[in-house]
């Protein structure tokens, strides 16, 4: 059980996927303006990442591992991963079109969203089985909008301070996400214990 | 008496300042040289001047009608004459100007004719009205039109009436001397109150460093056998606030979208159930108030003002210092330096506190603010200040309303305790007032968009109209065309072409009426259509057909021509059409 | 004929997520634009026409479509960024100068009583009759300007709208910054 534990601390705080993997840092840095928008870009990659780590799973295992074809993991999980993010634009234009009108691009770019293609590969090569494959994706979803949301608040609040004219915008962005990625270096370690 | 009191959070112990002034006596100042009353002293409407320059007005007699039931009236202060009803500055933030009635005083100061109000025998919604028209609105110094909150809530049942008499604002001690000298006026006040809203238990809450207003205010209630409860309550700036002394008292708090009434609780300051028993059991309309006069002047005192005083003449009284440099009106909280010293008192004016750099040193310059929290613990609403204060400073207003910037009742304390001395509440107003405007702007823009939208839903209805009255028209003018032929081919008349003639015209004119019964509007294009190809047979036909008119056909055709004539007008512009008939 | 197993399978998922997607999209079928409600709400709704669209409502359609967001004056640099905020694009400065709010007199000698500014003003806050005098029912007014040209003896002027105490607004503080007396030594 506790194994399973681990799999999750592990990839919601120690192997964060965008402060430690340093993945999926486009939605990161683009829909952290608001926290508004960080709460919806959150909730929908949570969904499309633990999707696509089940689905990518059941391919692997049941389609490409049997008849050999595991050179088209990477094609075959793009473009299962490019319908579930269709299915998921389409569920956000009709419960919330001011909030698919603000993630704008970003909506249809978590298709390329290298951390949603990365976790599902990661699951492999550490020859996990389903449920920690999916423990392992909702994870990563659930640390990916974790930082993303705790980074949307800091950067909200930093819109009101007197910062430099040269350091306003993108620049103390990237100053305060580099901040936050030391300090989620400090979990280095924490599912080591045994 | 003993009750448990209950615990108000924050709040702050400035130095009460309080002993200077309540060393002498209320005096009645003097009649000033001349009384500038402006017309808008309660929240609400702004009443209507009814005086005009060079009107001879008596003291009391109304000068200001309210406007609306959220208003009050105004009366004149003495008896004079009216100089001019014109813009003056008022005393205000802002120091804009606002219309004043503006009366050279006769110095016999007349009183008109007034009577007691018999309220015994009076209905509660006469009562209401009559101290609306006496003027009374509450003088703690929000100046909230007392009728208005002297209903009743129809679904909850009154509970406690609270009246304030905490007056813990720093130096203003007007409410302390009120229940001193004329504490049993002030208990018969509070019985109008009690029974024109019923409740269950009546609250007087004063504050423990006015001890003999206390005694002064339970012997008031003892002789008059009023079954009221003196409650002395800590003293603890802003304790007087009307939230704050009824948590003190009765233990509710008020939420921010409800009123105090919802929760069965009212609240009243001493000095209006004072001019409500005088507005009431003598007639008089609110036409002055007591002012401390205080600060760095040689003499602090507490004054009977007319209304409408001007502020520097009122300070005379008290021979200021010669470095006094400026006015506050109101405590040093939550009051302000007057723009002007010749602004009026009016009846939110309870303290003028002269001003020096001794008592009030200028403040050194704001420092970034360190999160020390202070405010938080300071502040009686439980808001954090800290927050608000970030997000006002840039201009983000909709958090500001995430931390519940509304409530803030500007008391102060915030700033009072600030270590780094930021004028928290002046962002905070800023923030409430940038707010109230962009509601402002939002509800011209909502008005604008329903009246545009029933401009162009009226404009589509006046040309589908017109298209059915001009088809209506051109139809009933060829039917009695064909009629007409028909009628002179029947009397055998030498014109046997034209009756030929007129036949097609009749064939092709019938179907019109046919079509234009049902959806008008909708057929207009075919209409149209038929009308031209009519006109066009008319034209063709008309020198045979109109060969032998008799002169009363040729009237009726002129009479036809000129509706037409009328009609077309109207399509190019409406009003005109109208206007003409009307000559 | 490995690659015709791997086409086969290929094919064979690219019609299970075609199904998948075609029933989402009847099933999630979007009716209507409420985007353009939201944006309309953020126009100043006076009409006027600046931004090139006849009304704020087709305006809000066109940005709902792609257009600038910086076309509407009234709106001012505010609304600029209140649609940039709402819509997530990049803030741009107005495409015309910022007057501040107005409202139009008519100057009542002038007037002949045409009619031709009543049946211009869209928001109708001009009221009078065919040959009697007109007048501007001022706070109806939105400053559109509308009613200027029509007018055949330029009776009507704009003019910014006075500071009262009912619209007054308390400013930004200021921190004022002056020179602190030197201390002398001790």
């Amino acid at each position: 059980m506790s194994h399973y534990l681990f799999i999750l601390v592990g990839a919601v705080l120690v192997n964060n996927v965008v402060l430690v993997k340093i993945l999926g840092l486009c939605p990161f840095m683009g829909v952290s303006k608001k926290l508004e928008t960080a709460y919806g870009m959150g909730a929908a990659t949570t969904f499309v990442l633990t999707m696509a780590t089940g689905a990518s799973y059941i391919i692997d295992h049941f389609l490409l591992i049997p008849f050999g074809l595991e050179y088209l993991r990477t094609l075959s999980f793009i473009v299962t991963i490019a319908a579930i993010v269709q299915l998921t634009e389409m569920v956000i234009a009709k419960t919330s079109p001011t909030l698919q009108q603000t993630l704008g691009i970003y909506l249809p770019l978590i298709t390329t969203n290298c951390a949603v293609l990365g976790v599902p590969l990661l699951n492999i090569s550490n020859n996990n089985n389903f449920v920690e494959s999916l423990l392992f994706g909702a994870g990563s979803a659930v640390g990916f909008s974790l930082v993303l949301i705790l980074f949307a608040g800091i950067r909200e609040r930093v819109e009101g301070a007197e910062v430099p004219v040269y350091f306003r915008g993108v620049a103390i962005a990237m100053v305060t996400a580099g901040l936050m990625a030391l300090a989620f270096m400090g979990f280095a370690g924490l599912d080591k214990y045994q | 008496m003993l009750m448990n009191l209950f615990k108000c959070k924050g709040g702050v112990k400035p130095p009460t300042n309080k002993t200077q002034s309540i060393t002498l006596p209320i005096a009645t100042a003097p009649i000033p040289s001349r009384l500038v009353v402006p017309l808008h002293q309660s929240i609400g409407g702004t009443p209507r001047p009814i005086v005009q320059a060079g009107d001879q007005v008596l003291k009391g007699q109304l000068i200001g009608e309210a406007d609306g039931w959220i208003s009050a009236a105004v009366h004149a202060p003495t008896s004079g004459t009216v100089v001019e009803v014109a813009m003056h500055v008022q005393p205000h933030p802002s120091g804009l100007d606002a219309m004043c009635v503006v009366i050279a005083p006769d110095g016999r100061d007349e009183w008109i004719a007034h009577q007691p109000f018999d309220y015994a025998n009076a209905a509660p919604e006469a009562v209401r009205e009559y101290l609306q028209q006496s003027g009374v609105v509450g003088l703690g110094g929000a100046v909230f039109p007392t009728h208005g909150k002297l209903t009743p809530s129809k679904t909850v049942p009154m509970e406690e009436l609270v009246i304030n008499g905490a007056e813990c604002e720093p130096f203003i001690t007007c409410d302390d001397l009120l229940m001193r000298e004329r504490a049993e006026e002030v208990v018969r006040g509070i019985g109008i109150f009690r029974d024109l809203l019923q409740p269950k238990k009546v609250l007087i809450g004063i504050e423990d460093n006015k001890p003999e207003a206390a005694a002064a205010m339970r012997a008031a209630v003892g002789a008059l056998g009023e079954p009221f409860s003196v409650v002395v309550v800590p003293t603890l700036y802003p304790a007087g606030g009307a939230k704050q002394l009824i948590r003190v008292l009765t233990g509710k708090e008020v939420p921010a979208a409800k009123r105090s009434t919802d929760l069965g609780v009212q609240c009243f300051n001493v000095a209006t159930a004072y001019t409500a028993w005088r507005a009431i059991a003598h007639g008089e309309p609110v036409v002055s108030r007591l002012v401390t006069v205080t600060g760095n002047v040689h003499a602090p005192r507490n004054y009977e003002v007319l209304i409408g005083t001007p502020m520097d003449e009122l300070l005379q009284l008290a021979t200021p210092h010669p470095d006094t440099d400026g006015i506050i009106m109101g405590g040093p909280m939550m009051g302000f330096l007057v723009p002007d010293r010749q602004v009026p008192v009016i009846k939110a004016t309870n303290c003028l506190i002269a001003h020096d750099d001794r008592l009030f040193p200028p403040k050194p310059p704001e420092m970034p603010c360190i999160r020390c929290g202070s405010c938080a613990q300071a502040c009686p609403h439980e808001l954090q200040p800290f927050e608000m204060y970030w997000f006002s400073r840039a201009k983000n207003f909709g958090k500001t309303q995430e931390y519940h910037i509304f409530d803030c009742i500007e008391c102060g304390c915030c700033s009072f305790v600030c270590p780094s001395r930021i004028p928290l509440v002046q962002y905070f107003r800023f923030a409430k007032s940038e707010i109230w405007a962009r509601e402002r702007e939002k509800n011209a823009a909502d008005g604008a968009k329903a009246r545009f939208e029933f401009k162009q839903l009226r404009e589509e209805r006046e040309k589908a109209e017109k298209a059915e009255k001009l088809a209506k028209a051109a139809a009933a003018q060829a039917a009695k065309k064909a009629a007409e032929a028909a009628a002179a081919a029947a009397a055998g008349e030498p014109v046997a072409e034209g009756a030929a003639a007129a036949e097609p015209v009749a064939a092709e004119a019938s179907p019109v009426p046919v079509a234009v019964d049902p959806e008008k509007a909708a057929k207009m294009a075919t209409i149209q259509a038929a009308m031209e190809r009519a006109k066009a047979q008319r034209e063709a036909s008309q020198p045979k057909n109109t060969e032998a008119l008799k002169s009363s056909q040729q009237k009726e055709i002129d009479e036809i021509e000129a509706r037409r004539q009328a009609a077309h007008l109207t399509e190019a512009a409406p009003p005109a059409a109208t206007g003409e008939k009307t000559e | 004929m490995e690659i015709v197993l791997a086409i086969a399978i290929m094919a064979l998922g690219a019609v299970v997520l075609g199904a998948a997607l075609g029933f989402a999209s009847i099933k999630f079928k979007v009716e209507g634009d409420p985007l353009i409600e939201k944006i309309e709400a953020i126009l100043p709704q006076t009409q006027c026409g600046q931004c090139g669209y006849p009304g704020c409502k087709p305006y809000a359609e066109a940005i709902a479509n792609g257009d600038e967001i910086n076309k509407c004056p009234p709106g001012g640099t505010e609304g600029v960024q209140r649609l940039a905020d709402l819509l997530g694009r990049e803030v741009k400065p107005l495409n015309a100068e910022e007057k501040p709010k107005q409202i139009a007199i008519i100057d009542e000698q002038t007037c002949i009583g045409c009619t031709l500014c009543i049946q211009a003003c869209p928001v109708d806050a001009i009221v009078g009759a065919a040959k009697q005098m007109h007048t501007i029912v001022a706070p109806l007014c939105t400053g559109c300007e509308l009613c200027l040209p029509p007018c055949p003896v330029e009776c009507i002027r704009m003019e910014p709208i006075a500071e009262n105490i009912d619209n007054w607004k308390w400013k930004y503080p200021v921190v004022e910054i002056k020179a602190a007396p030197l201390k002398e030594a001790a």
